[in-house]
């Protein structure tokens, strides 16, 4: 696949889709209660002014993710 | 024989659980509830017109019940075992699709289920239309809105809870990862069903405030300058009642006296209730009651607004290279007004690890007992000489330098403990920086006046009365040539001195372990050594009576340092020891802060010494 990138790497505004999930079950478990699944649809807001945790738009609710965390997730820029 | 049944409150955070449960009981529930977030559950009671009786639960707030945090644990454990007749399961009408995921999880668990869902005006503001019917068809469980705020929702809510068809649970199985994935999709398709956005742009405002309250240029700044503002207007608001009232208990004094001697109590008995006990005691009121109650409704205002997650977004990359949670960000601001609550509060953290963290540290924020203490030193050796408005707002700013100071600890041991006693890596991390809501200006006055302030109050006076006691027999009481107090102080001196403070400033620290409201009393009294708290009209004179017994500005900064970092209060100690269920934690929060503190102050004194 092309184009697939992890979450830390977009950019502000940036919409994207999840793609695949590099996690062990329990962070697996920990993305499944924010929604987090194949194809969902994630916008990134803005960045903390300490440059980390990103705030992402995700399912109706704004969710901060540290770098590390946003890294487990692979997203590609459309559907 | 009326037959009790059993119902649980269930629901993400922040969805006004409590608002629902409160209105429900006509309760005000209040412990652990300063995040906005139940830390514990909590029960009452209500009736309905036939006489049914209905136990009700409120359980912590918690996004799935499929994860293993620590909330989830008690609210999943609740369905599965304690099988109460019905889960009422609380949504956000603004946030719904995460909602109903928690919705699917639940139905997995048991069908006895009434969807609540609150905030419905705020989702009418922002053009989000729902359509119940669809949600109560496509789930198969009854469905009714309402507004915590109003008295006729509430009554259909108790009418829909009487009314609803219990059936008995069939055993269910476990929620496994299938049935979560499946969940998420469920709830997709549903909310595309139900709600229907009739403005796009409905979170563009929210978005807007964000990125000014969050961004590089004007984060830090619009923090510190919203927490300076608090504390100015609560210092320029509580001076002119404070007064008031400590002129109204000192007048008072003569007519108190009056009174017992009426009664023809023996001299003795007579000071030692209006020297010891009635002094104090007012002392305490006097400079607490009135900045309490302005900083309690102006903070509440602050979280109510949503601000708070918000100041935890900002930290969390500090608090990330201390190898801890940023949600400790936001137990340090509960610490602000009250350590025990920011302790409990702790239980928002999920590592087990970054949670003794911030437990440990959550002394080095001062709590609003130890204001008193560092508003009076700054006002004395710092800004007596300066003119109003220049005053107020250098006093402020030096008490944030002094907060800063107590944040900058916290960092500091935060990440002393990550490489010590609590080895490990700071763990994922996921906040929600909820939407920012309308307050409820009325609800906060009462929440913070009637909760907060007078139950700090209440918690200071009870150990004020007793300690003040205390004080005066130890002040009267002589064995050889000098009182108690005297041989106690004069012990402690040498090691007081060696950390720029002196005996007298330890013992007052050590009196005031139940409540540290009490140090500048017992400071005053052990100096004039007439074994009472003398009327004092101004902090000149204070200063006055504080640099004859040889105070500098050494002292004070060391007395400011040391009230930052000294062994907690009786009260948090007990807490930690509840929360940590370990006697060893509870001895390391206890010694960890004040040996912080000594060898800071002693440091500061021997340059000092040797520079000035």
């Amino acid at each position: 696949m092309e184009n697939i990138k992890p979450l830390s790497k977009t950019v502000k505004n940036e919409i994207s889709y999840v793609k695949k999930l590099c996690a062990s079950e329990d962070e697996l478990r920990r993305f499944f209660d924010l929604g987090i699944i194949k194809n969902t649809k994630i916008e990134t807001l803005m960045k903390s002014p300490s440059g980390d945790p990103t705030a992402y738009f995700i399912r109706g609710a704004v969710m901060a993710l540290r770098r590390e965390d946003a890294e487990k997730i692979l997203v590609k820029g459309d559907d | 024989m009326i037959k009790i049944k059993k119902i649980a409150l269930l629901g993400n955070p922040n969805v006004g659980k409590s608002t629902i449960f409160n209105a429900l009981t006509g309760m005000h529930q209040h412990t652990g509830n300063w995040t906005g977030k139940t830390v514990e559950t909590a029960k009452g009671y209500f009736f309905c017109n036939n006489n049914n009786k209905y136990e009700i639960t409120d359980l912590p707030g918690t996004y799935s019940l499929y994860s293993h945090s620590r909330d989830e644990e008690v609210a999943t454990d609740y369905i599965v075992n304690q099988k109460p007749d019905l889960t009422v399961i609380v949504a956000d009408a603004t946030n719904l699709e995460r909602n109903f995921y928690l919705v699917f999880q639940a139905l997995e668990l048991t069908k006895n289920i009434l969807l609540c869902i609150t905030l419905t005006d705020e989702a009418k503001r922002k053009g989000i239309e729902i359509n119940t019917q669809i949600i109560a068809e496509t789930l198969g469980i009854p469905v009714i809105s309402v507004c915590g705020r109003k008295k006729k929702t509430i009554i259909e809510l108790k009418k829909s809870i009487d009314s609803f068809s219990y059936s008995v649970t069939e055993e269910k199985g476990e929620l496994t990862a299938k049935k979560a994935w499946q969940a998420v999709l469920e709830s997709e398709k549903l909310y595309e069903k139900c709600v229907k956005i009739t403005n796009e742009n409905y979170n563009k405002k929210d978005r807007k405030t964000d990125s000014i309250l969050t961004s590089k240029l004007f984060g830090f700044p619009v923090m510190l300058a919203f927490t300076a503002l608090i504390f100015y207007i609560t210092l320029k608001g509580a001076n002119y009642p404070s007064k008031l009232l400590s002129d109204f208990f000192n007048s008072a004094t003569d007519e108190i006296r009056f009174f017992f001697e009426y009664f023809k109590l023996p001299e003795a008995i007579v000071n030692m209730l209006v020297d010891g006990v009635y002094k104090t005691l007012t002392w305490v009121i006097a400079v607490m009651l009135p900045p309490m109650a302005i900083f309690f409704p102006l903070f509440t205002l602050m979280e109510d607004l949503g601000y708070l997650p918000r100041i935890a977004f900002n930290l969390d990359n500090c608090f990330k290279k201390c190898g801890s949670c940023g949600k400790q960000a936001l137990t340090m601001c509960m610490g602000l007004g009250c350590n025990a609550v920011g302790v409990t509060g702790t239980r928002i953290i999920s590592s087990e690890r970054e949670r003794l963290i911030a437990i440990l540290t959550n002394t080095f924020v001062p709590c609003n007992g130890r204001f008193p203490t560092l508003i009076a030193l700054i006002a004395m050796f710092f800004t007596v000489n300066m003119k109003e408005p220049l005053k107020s707002i250098a006093s402020s700013l030096l008490l944030l330098g002094v907060i800063v100071f107590g944040i900058v600890l916290t960092f500091l041991i935060s990440a002393l403990l990550s490489k010590t006693l609590l080895k490990g890596k700071s763990s994922s991390f996921i906040l929600e920086l909820p939407p920012y809501r309308r307050p409820q200006i009325g609800k906060i006055i009462i929440r913070s006046v009637l909760d907060r302030t007078l139950f700090v109050l209440g918690r200071a006076v009870a150990v004020a009365a007793p300690a003040g006691l205390i004080i005066w027999l130890l002040a009267n009481i002589s064995i050889g040539n000098a009182s108690l107090l005297k041989h106690i102080t004069d012990f402690m001196n040498p090691f007081g001195k060696l950390i720029g403070m002196d005996g007298v400033i330890l013992t007052a620290f050590i009196l005031g372990f139940p409540a540290n409201e009490i140090v500048i009393p017992v400071m005053l009294m052990a100096y004039l050594a007439t074994g009472s708290i003398t009327e004092y009209n101004s902090l000149f004179e204070l200063k006055n009576i504080l640099t004859a017994n040889g105070w500098t500005t050494l002292t004070a900064v060391c007395t400011m340092i040391f009230s930052l970092a000294h062994f907690p209060c009786s009260t948090t100690l007990l807490t930690v020891k509840k929360e940590t269920k370990s006697i060893f934690w509870s001895f390391i929060s206890f010694v960890l802060p004040t040996l912080t503190g000594i060898i800071i102050c002693f440091i500061i004194a021997t340059v000092w010494r040797i520079f000035v």
